[in-house]
């Protein structure tokens, strides 16, 4: 029937876009462990592959958001629905920004510092890992979603506990005044996944009593 | 060509029936958002011409709740008197039963000609009012508790779930408005078949009878009414009373139809009590009614903040204004269409009470001393006659109707001509044909000596003993006995039988179900 077929071929589409996301999520990781261990190689595969994720993902938001409008559907959730892959696309966005940061300014990463660094983007990535497997539960099972918003706030505010260490011991350190700034600004953009993430698991919050109720 | 100018009241009524109704079956569909309104009106009208044909046609003998009135133009007026009520409260976008409408203005019409009116059909007015919307409050709670836990069992995804849902929606909908056409088309064009203007015609071989084609152009009034007007009704069923998701429409809709299946449903209750089992409570129930109460419903279900109380007053308002309006409207229109356009509204009936009608109520079990002294006069004024019968006689008012009935004076043609034509299609079986052909010639004057000759005819004729699982047979052959004497009544204008001038409604049948 054309209209289950429409249907479970939008489903399919979110279900690739929300892969799409956290599979960028997971490349910004090893992308930015690439280049903490010095592997320019890998680094530059990382960064190609994030572009053509994000480019993928936005093709992705963009059909279902066409879809959704044309064919009329979810008339009460689709606000919802298109706020949550709007605010989730800004999540493999953030992450293709960061990754891309690196590749321009190339920041020199002390030894000391490169551990402290891949706790923040371990901690990172693992919140918008979480806030994608909420926004996918969302389609199905609403009232399930707090079970994964918890980790997202855990994750989040893990992130930021290691961004703020991280940052004094930066300050504390005896680098000069430019380096210690340009650390900041690394370290900032690395958080910021963690911050889109917790933005996402808010929405998706409020979106997951609306249809609970 | 006259006919043509009463049928427009009918049409009328057709209109305002699609306008309101429609909002029964799709109102929280589109309220909803889920179904567009020209789909919505799309379905609704293509189904309801559909039921008008193929299934209303056979309900042609009842000729409908209008049946009782008996001249064109006091069937033009009742139809107007309830197509008037009805659109005014289309106008406040209040969802009204156009049965009660109707109702209303048979009663107005019953005030005006000193008929006499069962008080029956007002306390079904006013059980309707209750029992039904508690009745689909229950159902649409149960249907809801078990959808959400099917849903939380199933886990179906948003958009799957949003596409049964719709599916749902529009094949309720679709049934719905099948109904709705197939039980209203008599309300709307039956008391027109008398008089039909069209004839058979064929059509790439298959024959459609003037009957049908009168329905059909009723479906069209009705969904007409649909696509212009029905949508303001339809916001407020669908999004006025309760902010609705689309899950909760679906069991709005599916409560309103297990309702009236459950506790209208003669076939139901048949099928249950000849397999032995216990039946559903037969109560009077109506969509609209139905449909208000699995709203308010779900509404306290979720806890009773959502609704609107301010609506569901003026909605509960609309419910009882209708009959009084309608009424009100009726006995007014009578007046104007009898005294200054000087249309006869209503036949002139007689009745006398004789020693062979206290002899035949008393073979029935209807005996009263107080009888007696009724004896002799002929009277006619039936409100008059039921007022003395309260004040000579210790009957109850059940008695006092069937007294009344079996006093009616009247003239009763067996024309044989009358009987080939009006009797065949079908309806009636072969030997209830035989025992009509039998009593060729014979004339009568009281039409219960019709219906005992035919008794004693055939055993075909005869009613089962009142039970459950009897009842469809029995309403089925009141309903052929009430077409007889309609067919073989002489008119004492053109002096030869009803059925000789015209032809009547095709043979068929259908146990006629609430709107």
């Amino acid at each position: 029937m054309p209209l289950f077929k429409s249907s479970q071929a939008l489903a399919q589409q979110i279900d690739e876009f929300l892969d799409t996301v956290a599979e960028g999520c997971l490349v910004f990781r090893d992308g930015v462990h690439a280049y903490l261990d010095g592997d320019r190689e890998r680094f530059g595969e990382r960064l190609a592959t994030i572009n053509a994720l994000e480019h993928r993902a936005d093709d992705l938001s963009k059909a279902v958001e066409t879809h959704l409008y044309r064919h009329s559907l979810i008339p009460e959730h689709r606000g919802d629905v298109l706020g949550l892959l709007e605010t989730t696309d800004t999540v493999i966005d953030t992450a293709k920004t960061s990754l891309f940061q690196f590749s321009v300014e190339r920041p020199a990463v002390p030894g000391e510092f490169a551990a402290g660094f891949a706790r923040l983007v371990d901690a990172s990535c693992e919140a918008a890992q979480a806030v994608v497997v909420g926004a996918r539960t969302f389609f199905r099972d609403p009232p399930g979603v707090k079970d994964h918003l918890y980790k997202v706030t855990h994750y989040e505010r893990e992130a930021d506990g290691i961004s703020d260490t991280l940052k004094r011991r930066v300050f504390d350190s005896g680098l000069d005044l430019a380096h210690k700034i340009h650390l900041r600004y690394f370290a900032l953009s690395i958080e910021k996944l963690s911050d889109r993430a917790k933005e996402v698991g808010d929405r998706l919050a409020i979106y997951a009593i609306k249809r609970s109720t | 060509m006259e006919v043509f100018l009463f049928l427009s009241s009918g049409l009328f009524l057709g209109w305002s029936l699609g306008a309101n109704d429609a909002a029964n079956v799709f109102g929280t569909a589109v309220g909803t958002r889920m179904v567009a309104f020209r789909t919505a009106a799309l379905v609704c009208s293509v189904f309801i011409v559909l039921g008008a044909v193929v299934s209303g046609a056979g309900a042609a003998h009842t000729l409908g709740r209008l049946g009782a009135v008996d001249a064109l133009a006091g069937s033009f007026t009742v139809a107007l008197s309830a197509a008037l009520t009805t659109y005014v409260m289309t106008r406040l976008r209040i969802p009204v039963s156009t049965s009660q409408a109707i109702v209303g203005a048979i009663i107005g019409w019953n005030f005006y000609t000193a008929a006499v009116t069962d008080r029956g059909s007002l306390t079904r007015i006013v059980v309707t009012w209750v029992a039904c919307p508690l009745l689909a409050a229950a159902i649409a709670v149960a249907l809801v508790l078990a959808l959400d836990a099917a849903t939380n069992r199933l886990k179906p995804h948003l958009l799957v779930l949003d596409a049964w849902t719709r599916l749902g929606l529009l094949a309720v909908g679709a049934f719905g408005s099948y109904s709705l056409g197939a039980n209203n088309i008599a309300n709307v064009m039956g008391v027109f078949l008398p008089d039909n203007p069209f004839r058979d015609i064929e059509l790439f071989g298959v024959t459609i009878s003037g009957g049908q084609l009168l329905f059909a152009l009723g479906g069209v009034a009705i969904g007409v009414g649909v696509f212009t007007y029905s949508e303001r009704v339809m916001r407020t069923v669908g999004t006025g009373l309760l902010r609705l998701s689309p899950q909760a429409a679906l069991v709005v809709v599916m409560a309103q139809s297990v309702t009236l299946f459950l506790f209208a449903s003669e076939g139901l209750e048949h099928f249950l009590a000849s397999r032995g089992l216990p039946t559903f409570p037969l109560v009077p129930v109506s969509s609209s009614q139905a449909v208000i109460g699995a709203i308010v419903g779900i509404g306290v279900l979720k806890g009773g903040r959502g609704i609107r109380y301010g609506v569901l007053r003026e909605i509960s308002l609309g419910w009882a204004a209708t009959p009084v309006l309608a009424g009100a409207a009726s006995f007014l229109l009578l007046f104007v269409v009898e005294n200054v356009f000087d249309q006869r509204v209503n036949r002139d009936l007689t009745y006398r009470i004789d020693a062979a009608v206290v002899a035949e109520l008393e073979a029935r079990g209807v005996a009263d001393e107080g009888l007696a002294t009724l004896h002799g006069r002929v009277r006619t004024n039936a409100t008059r006659l039921q007022h003395d019968l309260r004040q000579a006689t210790r009957l109850t008012d059940e008695e006092i109707l069937e007294v009344i009935g079996t006093a009616r004076l009247g003239d009763w043609l067996v024309d044989a001509a009358v009987a080939e034509r009006e009797l065949g299609g079908g309806w009636f079986d072969a030997a209830q044909l035989q025992a009509v052909r039998s009593l060729a010639g014979r004339r009568y004057d009281r039409s219960w000596r019709l219906r005992r000759d035919l008794a004693a005819a055939s055993a075909a004729w005869r009613p089962l003993p009142p039970a459950a699982v009897n009842r469809i047979h029995n309403k089925e052959l009141e309903t052929k006995l009430a077409y007889l004497e309609q067919v073989f009544l002489v008119d004492e204008r053109t002096e030869s039988p009803v059925g000789s001038q015209a032809p009547v409604g095709r043979a068929g049948s259908a146990a006629a179900t609430p709107e």
